[in-house]
């Protein structure tokens, strides 16, 4: 039997604010007429989500939907069920032109939370991310310094990021950097 | 710096979340065409001081193509528009006449 881990092993730093590595999540990326009945059937029955506005990320108990593209969301579920969920989404996709693909172990996901986790974003990434500008529920794909990242604000202020778990190391690294204890800007 | 808001997703995307496309609405010309027209669609650019249109591609982000107006010589972005045309729409060229009267770029006024 294979015994999956994320790519860290669930590393944590504290300073500014505290950045961990989330661990394993279920992650199904999905290409496909969004405005598609069947395909919004689909996902929000698979993840209990409703479906997430341009920009934004709808969240459920046990998933989510993101907004990656005008044809493209991001599905959020259980790491576990993730099999069992692309089957779900794939039955309801039947006859639709469109592409679910298991992804989550591609991917690393790490949460900044704290009175800093604006302020380590801010450094990071070319997003205004002040309190009136980034709203908890908005869902963004930038970069963060040199590699690609999306992430999503939370209600409780915390920001989940994800990115390519080939970067796991690099974006712990930059995001603990970012961090470090004393190093506020006080722009936030 | 650029900023250039993506018609696709809306994001005001700064310049290096972009990458940059060059010349827009290029007409290709390949097998059968003369060597005179392939020597053009090959090499010869528009390199204007003031108004031009380009295609960008919102990288990092949701990696869609799109057309986007601006001044050489200012940086200032007229608007930003689909990549399924072949040429800016009315809106586009309204908003550069309205900053620009008598701007020209190729065979477009
Ligand atoms: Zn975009």
């Amino acid at each position: 039997m294979s015994d999956p881990v994320s790519a860290l092993n669930g590393a944590s730093f504290s300073g500014i604010a505290s950045v961990d590595e989330s661990g394993l999540a279920g992650m199904i990326t999905l290409r496909g007429d969004l405005a598609s009945p069947k395909l919004q059937a689909a996902v929000t029955s698979a993840t209990g989500a409703t479906m997430p506005e341009p920009g934004k990320v709808a969240l459920s108990v046990d998933g989510g939907l993101c907004w990656m593209s005008p044809d493209e969301l991001l599905v959020l579920v259980h790491y576990a069920e993730v099999e069992a969920k692309l089957a779900e989404i794939n039955a309801g996709l039947a006859g639709e032109h469109a592409l679910a693909v298991n992804v989550s172990d591609a991917r690393a996901v790490f949460q900044v939370s704290g009175d800093g986790a604006r302020e380590v974003l801010g450094k990071l990434c070319p997003v205004d991310l002040s309190a009136q500008a980034f709203v908890p529920g908005q869902f963004r794909r930038t970069r963060m310094a040199q590699v690609a990242a999306a992430f999503w604000l939370d209600q409780d202020g915390s920001f989940h990021i994800v990115c390519f778990r080939s970067v796991a190391d690099y974006m712990f690294c930059l995001l603990s950097t970012a961090a470090q204890s004393q190093s506020e800007v006080g722009v936030y | 710096m650029l900023i250039l808001e993506c018609p696709y997703c809306g994001v005001k995307a700064e310049e290096t979340e972009l990458h940059a496309g060059g010349e827009a609405h290029l007409k290709r010309f390949g097998p059968g065409s003369t060597d005179g027209e392939f020597h053009d669609y090959l090499f010869m650019r528009e390199n204007p001081r003031g108004v031009h249109f380009e295609r960008w591609r919102h990288i990092n982000g949701c990696g869609k193509w799109f057309h986007a107006a601006r001044c050489t010589t200012t940086l200032e972005v007229f608007g930003t528009y689909s990549a399924q045309t072949f040429e800016p729409p009315q809106n586009i060229r309204d908003a550069i006449t309205a900053k620009r009267p008598g701007w020209s770029w190729r065979d477009l006024k």
